[in-house]
C-alpha cells in the first residue's frame, strides 16, 4: 500500500517534524512510551474516530516523520483536548503533543488544517476581536438545530432576557460581558506582539486582513506603542 | 444503601461516595511525584522576577491531591468570568455572585477582564505560548490593581492558567518575553499565590451554604461529572478529600452536594470527559452528541437514574444538557437536567429558578427536579414573565440584585 502523502518531499516532512520537537513544551510532554494503551482507553476520541494518542506519542518518539506528517494532516483535529490521556504512567502528555502539532500545522498553512477550521473562523474572529468568544448572539436555531426549540426561544427573547440578569456586566448580547475599551486594545496588542495575528494569515488571509484593520485602528490612538 | 426507582419500577442501588475497601489512603506531601510549584513562584518573587499576590485573609485551607494544603479565599475575590457561562448559561455565573451576596462576602465583577482565550489554543491552535501567557498575566495584573484576588469561574481557564504558571516558572525566556509585554502595557507582572477555581470556593463555604438550605434535598439523587480541565491538567493542586471517594477522586462538587443534603450516586464512566471537544461542540457535533449521551447520560440513567447531573465547568453543562434533545428524539434513555453545583446550591437556598439560576437557558426539562425539590416552577415562571413585561414596557431597565435577594 502506498504511504499517505507520498507526494510530499521527505525534507518538508522532516522540517515540520523538527518544528514540533523543537517547541519549548515538547521535552516536558514526551518521555517515552510503554505501549500500555492507558491513554487510548481514557480517550473519548479513540472511541469515536480511528484515532490513537498512543500512536501520536509513538510516532514522535520513533522520529517517524512520515507518520507524524500523516497524523498532522489526518488525526490531530479529532482530539478533544480533554487531557484524559494525562493518566499516562510514563508522564506523557499526548494531548499537549497534539496542541504543538496543531500549532505547527496552522503556522505552515496545511491544506487539511484550513479544511478542519473552515467552519470555525467566525469563532476565531470573535475571540480575537472581543476576548469573550461564546457570545449570547451565537445562539441561533440554524446554527444549533440539534439543541431543540429552546435555542430559538433564547434567540427570540435575547435582548430582554439579557436585561433580566442581575449582574450589571452581563446585559450584553454580542459579548459575554462588558469589556472595557482599554482591555480590548491591550488584547489586540498581545495578538500583534506575539505573532498570533500573523498565524491567522497562514490560515485565512481575508480574516487576517479584517482583524488587522480593526486592531490597527483601535491601537492607533491608544498610546500603546 | 439507599435506592431509587426507575421509570420501569426497577430498583437501582444508589452507590454513593464511600469506597468499597478497608484501606485508608492518606497522601504524604513528602512523597508527591510532582514539585510544589507554589514554592517556585515565591522563590521567583524573592529573585525580583514578579510580584506574588497573596491570598487575602481569612482563608480556608483545603487538602489537595498529594496532601498539600491550598488556601481558598472567602472574600475580596476578583471574578474571572467564563465566556461560555456568561454567554450561554448565564444562571451559572449569576448563581455564583448570588451566593457571595447571600453569604455577605465582598467581591468584584470586573470589566477589565478578557476570557482566557483558550478556545484559540485548545480548539483551533491559532495562538501560542507567549500570547496565552500574556493574556493570563494581563488579567492577573488587572486583578492585582483592584486589590481583589482572582477567582476563576471556568474549569478550562483554571487548568490553562495552571499550565501557563508551570511554563512561566520553568521557561526563563518565555517569562522574560511575557514580562516585557506586560510592562509595555504599563501593568505590573503578578502571579497569584494560588490559582483558585470557584468550585473550590464552593467547597470552602459548603458548611455556610448548608446552614441556609430551605428545601429538603434528601430525596434528590444526583450524579457528578468532574470536569477534565479542573483535575486532569496540572492535577496536583485540585482538591481531594480522604472522606470523599477515599481521596481517589476530586472532592469538589460532591462535597458541596452532600453538604447540601442531596445524595450523590456513583456511575462507572465518571472519568470520561463530557464530549465537548472545543472545536467539536461547534463544528463537529456528531461526536459531542454521541459521547455525551452514550458514554455519560445513558450510563448515569442506567446505573443511578439521577434527578439531576451536577458539574463545575462551562463546557460540561453545555454538552451534557444540549446533547440530550437529539438523543431523546431517537428514543434513547436520556432526559436528566444538567446544571452547575452553584445553581443547585442557589436553588436549595431559595434562589428564584428563573431570576437567579436562569433555567430557561437550559434545554433538558428541569421542571420535575424543581417539583421534587418543592419549588413551584409555574408560579416562578409567571413571576419572571412579569419582570420581562416590565422591561419590555420600559418601566424597569434591568432586573436588579435588590429584587432577587
Amino acid at each position: 500500500m502506498e504511504k499517505a502523502y507520498a507526494d510530499v518531499p521527505a525534507e518538508e516532512k522532516t522540517r515540520l517534524y523538527r518544528e514540533v520537537v523543537q517547541d519549548a513544551r515538547f521535552d516536558t510532554y514526551l518521555y517515552g512510551c510503554y505501549e500500555c494503551g492507558i491513554c487510548v482507553a481514557a480517550c473519548p476520541s479513540a472511541r469515536f474516530y480511528d484515532f490513537s494518542p498512543r500512536k501520536i506519542a509513538q510516532a514522535l518518539a520513533r522520529e517517524d516523520v512520515d507518520l507524524v506528517y500523516e497524523q498532522m494532516n489526518d488525526d490531530v483535529w479529532n482530539c478533544s483536548q480533554c487531557f484524559s490521556c494525562l493518566r499516562c504512567p510514563r508522564g506523557n502528555n499526548p494531548g499537549g503533543l497534539i496542541t504543538i502539532m496543531r500549532e505547527v500545522a496552522v503556522n505552515n498553512g496545511l491544506r487539511t488544517t484550513k479544511e478542519a477550521l473552515a467552519g470555525y473562523t467566525r469563532i476565531i474572529y470573535k475571540i480575537m476581536t472581543t476576548g469573550t468568544q461564546v457570545s449570547p448572539d451565537m445562539l441561533q436555531e440554524d446554527a444549533f438545530p440539534d439543541w431543540g426549540p429552546q435555542v430559538k426561544d433564547v434567540a427570540d427573547h435575547l435582548a430582554v432576557w439579557r436585561r433580566a440578569l442581575p449582574p450589571e456586566t452581563m446585559h450584553t448580547t454580542a459579548l459575554s460581558w462588558e469589556v472595557e475599551e482599554r482591555t480590548m486594545r491591550e488584547l489586540y496588542a498581545i495578538w500583534k506582539w506575539t505573532g498570533t495575528l500573523d498565524m491567522i494569515a497562514q490560515l485565512d488571509e481575508g480574516l487576517h486582513d479584517i482583524m488587522e484593520e480593526i486592531m490597527d485602528d483601535a491601537l492607533e490612538d491608544s498610546g500603546i506603542a | 444503601m439507599a435506592t431509587t426507582t426507575t421509570e420501569t419500577d426497577r430498583t437501582v442501588p444508589v452507590r454513593g461516595t464511600a469506597v468499597e475497601t478497608t484501606k485508608t489512603f492518606r497522601p504524604d506531601p513528602g512523597e508527591a511525584p510532582e514539585e510544589d510549584l507554589r514554592e517556585a513562584v515565591l522563590q521567583l518573587e524573592r529573585e525580583g522576577e514578579w510580584i506574588v499576590q497573596r491570598v487575602p485573609e481569612p482563608y480556608y485551607e483545603a487538602p489537595t491531591k498529594y496532601g498539600r494544603m491550598k488556601k481558598i479565599p472567602y472574600e475580596r475575590t476578583w471574578h474571572h468570568k467564563s465566556c461560555g457561562q456568561c454567554g450561554h448559561i448565564p444562571g451559572y455565573s449569576t448563581s455564583i455572585f448570588w451566593l457571595n451576596r447571600v453569604l455577605g462576602y465582598d467581591y468584584f465583577d470586573p470589566r477589565d477582564q478578557t476570557s482566557c482565550t483558550a478556545w484559540n489554543y485548545y480548539a483551533s491552535a491559532t495562538s501560542n505560548q507567549a500570547a496565552q501567557a500574556a493574556v493570563a498575566m494581563r488579567n492577573f495584573a488587572a486583578a492585582y490593581e483592584t486589590g481583589y484576588f482572582p477567582l476563576i469561574h471556568c474549569g478550562t481557564s483554571f487548568g490553562h492558567y495552571k499550565e501557563v504558571r508551570h511554563e512561566l516558572v520553568h521557561d526563563h525566556a518565555l517569562r522574560r518575553q511575557v514580562r516585557g509585554i506586560i510592562e509595555r502595557l504599563g501593568r505590573p507582572f503578578v502571579m497569584p499565590e494560588e490559582i483558585v477555581h470557584y468550585s473550590e470556593w464552593m467547597y470552602a463555604v459548603r458548611d455556610q451554604l448548608q446552614e441556609r438550605v430551605v428545601h429538603d434535598l434528601g430525596p434528590i439523587v444526583s450524579t457528578v461529572h468532574p470536569a477534565c480541565h479542573y483535575y486532569k491538567l496540572q492535577s496536583g493542586d485540585a482538591i481531594y478529600d480522604p472522606e470523599i471517594y477515599g481521596g481517589q477522586r476530586t472532592a469538589v462538587v460532591t462535597g458541596v452536594v452532600q453538604a447540601l443534603g442531596a445524595q450523590v450516586a456513583d456511575y462507572s464512566t465518571w472519568y470520561d470527559c463530557c464530549g465537548f471537544g472545543f472545536r467539536h461542540i461547534l463544528v463537529q457535533r456528531d461526536f459531542t452528541r454521541s459521547f455525551a449521551t452514550l458514554r455519560k447520560i445513558e450510563v448515569m440513567k442506567e446505573e443511578a437514574n439521577p434527578d439531576v447531573v451536577l458539574t463545575h465547568d462551562t463546557g460540561c453543562v453545555t454538552s451534557l444538557d444540549k446533547s440530550q434533545f437529539a438523543a431523546q428524539a431517537h428514543g434513547r434513555n436520556v432526559g436528566v437536567p444538567v446544571m452547575s453545583e452553584s445553581q443547585f446550591a442557589a436553588l436549595a437556598m431559595g434562589a428564584h429558578p428563573f431570576r437567579v439560576t436562569q433555567l430557561h437557558w437550559h434545554s433538558t426539562d428541569y421542571r420535575p427536579l424543581l417539583a421534587k425539590m418543592g419549588i413551584d416552577a409555574e408560579q416562578a415562571w409567571a413571576e419572571f414573565q412579569e419582570d420581562v413585561k416590565k422591561i419590555e414596557a420600559g418601566t424597569m431597565d434591568y432586573l436588579t440584585w435588590e429584587s432577587v435577594l
